[in-house]
């Protein structure tokens, strides 16, 4: 009242902020403060735990061998969560992820199996690289049909990728028997990415590297190209992307598409971290990525949400599973844990999109 | 063909016919907008307006009828076919995704790339120069008064997002900008500045039709009034000849204007 300047109702409002105001401003801004948070408070939590108060094996938390199987259990979540992050970022949901990586794993370790080795199904013994390119095809094409069923029948992803997860898992049973197949059944090519290698005293494998990749490539296709900026704008208001001229079917398809050869590359890592490939490798697979990627800050609502959260997410639920395992702690208290944090990721989602000016 | 002028109409429709199921939208309508100047829509509910909006718009495709743009006949398909005739809209609803930013939101559907290898191979958004530009084209407007061009359009009032809307149509080169309720949702402060940002864009050249039900309004902005009644045009006045009272008699029926008494022809 007393200022002489003239002020805005915008100012006004800025002065009288209080810190939860300008708390819910910056997590609006940076959608991946929450999980970085959440991680570093784990991780502090757990060295306490280990080095001062001595309880159970968590001493063991940050021995060297921990850190590098902690991030080397990151991979087949992490890898399937950058695809339910595209999709959810659309404002869908990928309920059949996990079926459709079974399905790509199980045709890549069913056409390079040994024509040798007993009771081999049909198309055995051929060449791992093509058992592999066939594989990540395979993907593809099951998740771009959830797409054409998505775009060209209008129909909710959640009913569609809920009707494929029983498709492909029944196709995948019909085709290939439900038989496991070890890895000294097949060539070294399919195991490639469960290779590992020294660095100083931690030990990395391929399929890492690989993730890590694919977490630069599309976090840069999503917010440095305009196909990402359409995602976004797609899974904010669809409406309004048409209005403004994005053709929002093909951006969905493509984004289906897309999700599929990330899926067609998680199942290639999956079968070097196993050095197998089984018919029911992950039951919860879908639901884990979904949790890493709500966990992560993305909005199930869309178009909000970084896929570096996925990340952070994906890392959350695997520290989470260590730490309470070295604390000698039931596996049902991580399941637990992991309740709380997702119910809670939600809840701090909604707080966000209320944000004003 | 009372004035002397010999503008031909930038935009124009003949015998326009829209019918949905039993229901006409659009029954043999007229419309002409004149360069430069601000055309102001206005009819009862159901008397064709949107309809007539969305044909000129590209939104919908008219069963019948004729549209020309700068005498040259078209037949939009889309709304970016309307686009790439240099006729923007702004609807409404401001069709503005709420989580992208100011620079992002202006933009959306035309985003530019990179020059070189690094927008041709790796398509990179040329971010800084479409940030840059936005920020020209608000400046421009005399519209900006936000803190940044990378804020969401959501933290935004609803006075600011309708200047980011316009500022939207009125940039890339567009020659007509349609403006659907413009204020409906705006208090009385911010409609003046929208009121305001509409005499600026038709300063600046640009033509407008104006949808409104705020009479007010549209005697303050307009140089003439298309009455819409019945999916036809009824009439159309100028703010000079005709009062409120007249425009509301036309919408209603209960008056008649004869032609010779109509502003059919450009008037700036």
């Amino acid at each position: 009242m007393a200022s002489s300047a003239p002020t805005t109702a915008i100012d006004e409002f800025a002065d009288k902020a209080t810190t939860m105001q300008k708390v819910q401003t910056l997590l609006h801004r940076y959608p991946w403060l929450s999980p970085i948070v959440v991680l570093a408070l784990l991780i502090v939590i757990f060295v306490f735990l280990g080095q001062v108060m001595g309880v159970g094996d968590l001493d063991n938390f940050i021995l060297p061998g921990t850190i590098s199987l902690v991030l080397q259990q990151t991979v087949i979540v992490g890898t399937l969560a950058i695809a339910q992050t595209i999709v959810i970022l659309t404002a869908g949901i990928d309920l059949s992820i996990g079926a459709i990586m079974v399905l790509s794993q199980m045709f890549m370790a069913n056409l390079a199996v040994y024509a040798t080795a007993s009771n081999v199904t049909f198309l055995a013994g051929q060449n791992p690289v093509l058992a592999v390119a066939v594989g990540i095809v395979v993907a593809t094409l099951a998740s771009s049909l959830n797409g054409f069923l998505i775009v060209r029948f209008n129909l909710p992803p959640f009913i569609v990728t809920l009707g494929t997860l029983s498709i492909f898992t029944a196709l995948t049973l019909i085709l290939f028997k439900a038989r496991t197949i070890q890895g000294k059944e097949f060539p070294d090519f399919l195991g490639l990415l469960g290779t590992g290698f020294q660095i100083g005293p931690f030990t990395f494998t391929l399929g890492l590297l690989v993730m890590l990749a694919l977490y630069a490539i599309f976090s840069y296709a999503l917010r440095g190209t305009a196909w990402g900026t359409h995602v976004y704008a797609v899974g904010d208001d669809p409406a309004a992307a048409e209005l403004s001229g994005i053709n929002v079917r093909r951006v969905l398809f493509s984004v289906y598409c897309v999700a599929g050869f990330i899926i067609g590359i998680a199942a290639w890592i999956t079968i070097g971290r196993l050095d197998a490939a089984s018919p029911n490798v992950a039951p919860d697979i879908n639901l884990e990525t979904i949790t890493a990627v709500v966990i992560g800050g993305t909005s199930l609502f869309g178009g909000r949400g970084r896929l570096i959260g996925t990340l952070l997410g994906t890392l959350i639920i695997v520290v989470l599973d260590f730490g309470l395992s070295l604390a000698g702690l039931d596996q049902a208290y991580r399941v637990l844990a992991i309740g709380v944090l997702v119910i809670a990721a939600v809840a701090v989602d909604q707080w966000i999109r209320k944000v004003k000016a | 063909m009372s004035a002397t002028t010999t503008t031909q109409p930038l935009v124009q429709a003949t015998d326009l016919s829209k019918s949905f199921g039993r229901v006409v939208g659009l029954a043999s309508c007229q419309f002409e907008l004149y360069p430069g100047e601000v055309c102001a829509v206005v009819g009862d509910n159901g008397a064709g307006k949107s309809t007539l909006i969305k044909c000129l718009s590209g939104a919908l495709t008219p069963d019948a009828g004729e549209m020309f743009v700068s005498g040259d006949r078209v037949a939009f398909k889309s709304t970016n076919d309307a686009r790439a005739h240099g006729v923007e809209t702004v609807y409404q609803t401001l069709a503005v995704a709420p989580a992208l930013d100011i620079a992002e939101n202006l933009y959306l559907g035309r985003e530019e790339r990179k020059k070189g290898i690094l927008g041709t191979v790796f398509r990179s958004l040329d971010k800084k120069g479409m940030r840059a530009e936005a920020t020209r084209s608000l400046n421009e407007l005399g519209v900006l008064t936000v803190q940044s061009i990378t804020q969401p359009v959501e933290t935004l009032s609803g006075g600011q997002r309708q200047a980011v809307a316009v500022a939207r149509a009125g940039a890339f080169g567009s020659q007509v900008v349609i403006l659907d309720e413009p204020t409906a949702a705006l208090g009385v402060n911010e409609s003046a500045r929208v009121l305001q940002l509409i005499r600026d864009l038709r300063d600046r050249g640009m033509s407008i039709i104006l949808i409104s039900h705020n009479m007010p309004q549209v005697f303050e902005v307009a140089d003439r009034i298309h009455v819409q009644r019945l999916g036809r045009r009824a009439a159309v006045v100028t703010p000079q000849s005709h009062t409120m009272n007249d425009v509301v008699a036309i919408m209603t029926g209960a008056m008649t204007v004869p032609e010779e008494e109509q502003q059919l022809t450009a008037v700036r």
